[in-house]
């Protein structure tokens, strides 16, 4: 069975030139990048190599970049390090309803201990209103978050208008940035993003390496404590394999950046318009233009994300869906719930997402599909009447 | 995640449908938390002669509803009364733990068909 996998927002493959650049990394230049010697050198020299291109695909300096374990650590570390480096600013911090867990979660665990937290609403496509942030901020604001683009619902945030009002109220503005990186240009300078949080991951690198970016100035901390390493920021000896993967990863992004987000609109627009032609009863999900290129998300009344997904799956498609059965709790997940869809709906809810490798074919092959998967599981329905409903 | 009898059950669906005549009707669950099962029995000298489901809901709740489907039709009364559950998540080789109490409603629409059904008849 061809398999046809549609779920590059969750994780993509590791491309080939990225994976061959990490290789000699293992076994043989292992070194330490605190040693002295020529091993620890030559692993120094990789790992400031790998700074530089993820420095240059957000117009950063390199000494703005620090390596984590991945997107979870980066936004943990901005948002809990800011807030305990920065108690004159204040104990507010504001996020809004959609962010992904890693920064709603931490943003609450800040909040038991002790700080304030305004969750802002977003709209109905998933974006954060200029004037609610105007009407939240208070003078002991000291941070503002809000991710740049959603892993559900691929909205892309108008960030810079968010930026300005966080910067007038004297609050500094991270974002996570994980969804968009290497996907659509950002220039942390022109937006005024004090910090950014990615994946590698996400954009054909390996797992288990991120990065956060600290605009030159921001007072931010260490979650762990230990050695020296990244400027004193980051504990622990650095994972040089990961970064320098990272690092290939973030350079290829940048050189196919336009070219790839062209392809993927094509596709991913030719997708969800196939979709919502063939399927009757479908609501799609977010901003239909300003989306994460290639990324479709829908949902299907009178049926349940699960079962879509398994029924997919049995045909070698592998998708992803923000329903109960799949969130690992009773209620499907909150960014459907915050663009102010009923439960029943969310419940039905379908993420395609698309990556360099999809073709045409894939997607012919998930419209000729996905219909009679739909069309079986709502004669199943007891909710469906045949059509006869709105 | 799921045993090859939920998959088989899932895929392959057994009874989906309604009767043409339902001597009993049964309903749990409500769409706002994404299970709703829905049981037709139709019943002769005490004896579940045929059963239909319909299911909104996951894998787990289309596998447990045609399950109970298949193990209660040409049961008496009494034999389907005695099905729990447990007994229906058994039957396919067991469900993940999560699944235990949110979609695993089969039985308990079942219960109501019979219920259902035993009303009917008392005031005919």
């Amino acid at each position: 069975m061809r398999e046809i996998y549609m779920d590059h927002s969750a994780t993509t493959p590791v491309d080939t030139t990225v994976f061959d650049a990490m290789i000699p990394y293992y076994s043989y230049d292992y070194g330490n990048p605190s040693s002295v010697h020529a091993k620890g050198r030559s692993a120094r020299r990789a790992l400031e190599k790998s700074r530089e291109q993820i420095a240059a695909l957000i117009g950063a300096n390199p000494r703005e970049v620090f390596f984590t374990s991945g997107g979870t650590e980066a936004d943990n570390q901005a948002i809990i390090s800011y807030m305990l480096s920065n108690p004159k600013r204040g104990k507010h911090l504001i996020s809004s309803a959609i962010e992904h867990h890693a920064v709603l979660d931490t943003c609450l665990y800040l909040e038991k201990s002790g700080f304030d937290l305004t969750v802002l609403p977003v709209d109905e496509l998933g974006r954060v209103e200029p004037e609610s942030l105007k009407a939240a901020i208070r003078p002991d604001t000291a941070l503002v978050t809000i991710m740049h683009a959603n892993n559900e619902i691929g909205t892309i945030q108008p960030l810079k208008e968010l930026v300005d009002i966080a910067h007038q109220a004297g609050a500094a503005f991270h974002t996570d940035a994980v969804q968009t990186f290497g996907k659509v240009p950002i220039d942390v300078k022109s937006i005024g993003i004090d910090m950014l949080s990615a994946s590698s991951h996400k954009l054909y690198g390996p797992k288990g390496v991120g990065c956060l970016y600290i605009k030159k100035g921001i007072k931010t901390g260490s979650l762990f404590h230990g050695g020296p390493q990244e400027n004193k920021m980051r504990a622990g000896t650095e994972n040089i394999p990961g970064i320098v993967g990272f690092g290939q990863a973030a350079e290829l992004a940048q050189s196919r950046m336009s070219d790839l987000a062209e392809y993927l609109n094509g596709l991913g627009k030719r997708l969800r318009d196939g979709i919502l032609e063939s399927i009757p009863h479908t609501i799609p999900t977010g901003e239909p233009e300003n989306r994460v290129p290639g990324s479709v998300s829908v949902c299907f009344r009178f049926v349940e994300g699960e079962s879509i997904l398994l029924m997919l799956d049995s045909y070698g498609i592998m998708a992803s869906s923000g329903s109960a059965c799949t969130s690992g709790s009773l209620d499907p997940s909150h960014v459907l719930l915050a663009i102010g869809l009923p439960h029943e709906i969310a419940h039905g809810s379908l993420r395609l997402t698309l990556g360099k490798d999809n073709s045409e074919d894939d997607v012919n092959d998930v419209l000729e599909v996905l219909p009679k998967i739909i069309g079986n599981l709502r004669k199943m329905s007891p909710l469906y009447n045949g059509g006869g409903s709105s | 995640m799921y045993s090859q009898k939920v998959m088989d059950h899932f895929m392959n669906p057994r009874n989906v449908g309604d009767l043409d005549i339902a001597d009993g009707v049964g309903e749990v669950g409500n769409p706002v938390c994404g299970d709703i099962m829905h049981i037709e029995i139709q019943v002769q000298d005490n004896i579940i002669q045929d059963i239909k489901f319909k299911t909104f809901g996951c894998a787990a709740a289309i596998a447990t509803s045609s399950m109970v489907t298949e193990m209660v039709k040409g049961k008496t009364l009494e034999e389907a009364e005695r099905i729990t559950n447990r007994t229906v998540a058994d039957a396919l080789d067991g469900l993940p733990p999560i699944k235990m109490h949110c979609s695993n409603l089969a039985a308990d629409a079942l219960h109501q068909a019979i219920k259902d059904y035993i009303a009917r008849r008392n005031q005919a």
